[in-house]
């Protein structure tokens, strides 16, 4: 499917979705509460059949956080990059989509761990690379550590 | 007054004679001894066949790789073999970032090391905490704030050719009979 055919299609499942297609690879942005609904449909759908979740990002824009997905479908050779908005930096938290795309399930720990994004439903949420009793989320812009970090 | 029955063989003493071997000599029934000398015999040898012990975390690690192999080859200066355990290696080469998770365990690795023991910290990682300096919450500053170190080496990764120039550098001050002076902990005397 081309970058206008998957427009085309985005825009009848998810109405509120808002395009970029400045890149090689078309960007959708949505709100991070429509996150498991599209993620379904992008699995599923033939004309669609996202079976390769590549990479899972958080970004950190100081007023809020996001969370990129990369997506391509192996039989169908196209490629998407979904950006859901996460609002509330202070409780964030968005679907988990480990069950359709099992990759999900380690990219989402990381996330959860060095930028504090909480994934309901996911099967085991726990801190993956720092010390399980570590207080904070080093990735987040306005994180401090007084002992560690020497401010340049 | 130098007793009578010491011959010495160091020019700055008698003036005289060709030193062919630096130390004094002092003979006993049965055949002469060399005392003073034995220090630097062992020096000699254990810096020309320093094992190294495999240590690398980080870039610097692929360097040291290269140092090892065919062509910058380290095994001509006696570093033979590199053992991947502490207890059979001499000197350690921490090639890459020290992280706060792996500290600790440096210096278990350091300590499990027998005695003469020797330290070389490769790289701006291990040298201060290299690039990773500032704003980083996870980094050791510089791997002597583990373990004590001995030779330094500038670079991010330096070259092969740095890493034998510092172990060359090792092996000067350990032929000067240079070691660190050891730190004894007095409580564990009594």
């Amino acid at each position: 499917m081309s970058k206008e055919e998957l427009k085309t299609k985005l825009t009848e499942l998810l109405p509120a979705a808002t395009f970029d297609e400045a890149g090689e690879w078309l960007n959708v942005s949505i709100d991070a509460k429509d996150w498991l609904p599209l993620a379904t449909q992008l699995r599923n759908y033939f004309d669609l059949h996202f079976d390769f979740l590549f990479c899972v990002t958080a970004v950190d824009w100081k007023t809020h956080l996001s969370m990129v997905y990369h997506l391509r479908s192996t039989t169908l050779g196209h490629y998407l990059v979904v950006k859901a908005k996460i609002a509330d930096r202070a409780n964030a938290e968005i679907e988990s989509v480990s069950k359709i795309w099992r990759t999900a399930e380690f990219h989402e720990l990381e996330a959860y761990d060095l930028m504090g994004v909480k994934f309901l439903n996911h099967p085991g949420l726990r801190r993956l690379f720092l010390e399980d009793d570590w207080v904070g989320y080093p990735l987040r812009k306005d994180y401090v550590d007084e002992v560690n970090m020497i401010k340049l | 007054m130098e007793p009578d029955n010491i011959i010495s063989t160091a020019p700055s003493i008698t003036g005289q004679f060709e030193a062919p071997f630096p130390g004094t000599v002092v003979p006993t029934p049965g055949g002469g001894v060399l005392v003073s000398a034995l220090d630097d015999v062992l020096n000699w040898a254990r810096s020309n066949s320093l094992w190294p012990l495999v240590f690398g975390t980080s870039c610097c690690a692929i360097e040291m790789m290269s140092t090892a192999s065919a062509k910058y080859d380290w095994s001509r200066f006696g570093f033979e073999v590199a053992r991947a355990s502490p207890r059979q290696s001499d000197v350690i080469i921490i090639a890459g970032t020290i992280v706060n998770k792996m500290a600790p365990v440096l210096k278990r690795l350091y300590d499990q090391m027998p005695e003469p023991r020797y330290v070389i910290a490769m790289g701006a990682c291990a040298t201060s905490g290299g690039p990773f300096f500032y704003n980083t919450y996870s980094v050791v500053k510089g791997a002597d704030h583990v373990i004590p170190v001995d030779v330094y080496i500038a670079g991010c990764p330096p070259r092969p050719e740095a890493l034998i120039h510092a172990m060359i550098t090792l092996q000067n001050k350990i032929k000067a009979g240079g070691a660190r002076e050891k730190i004894v902990i007095e409580d564990f005397k009594k």
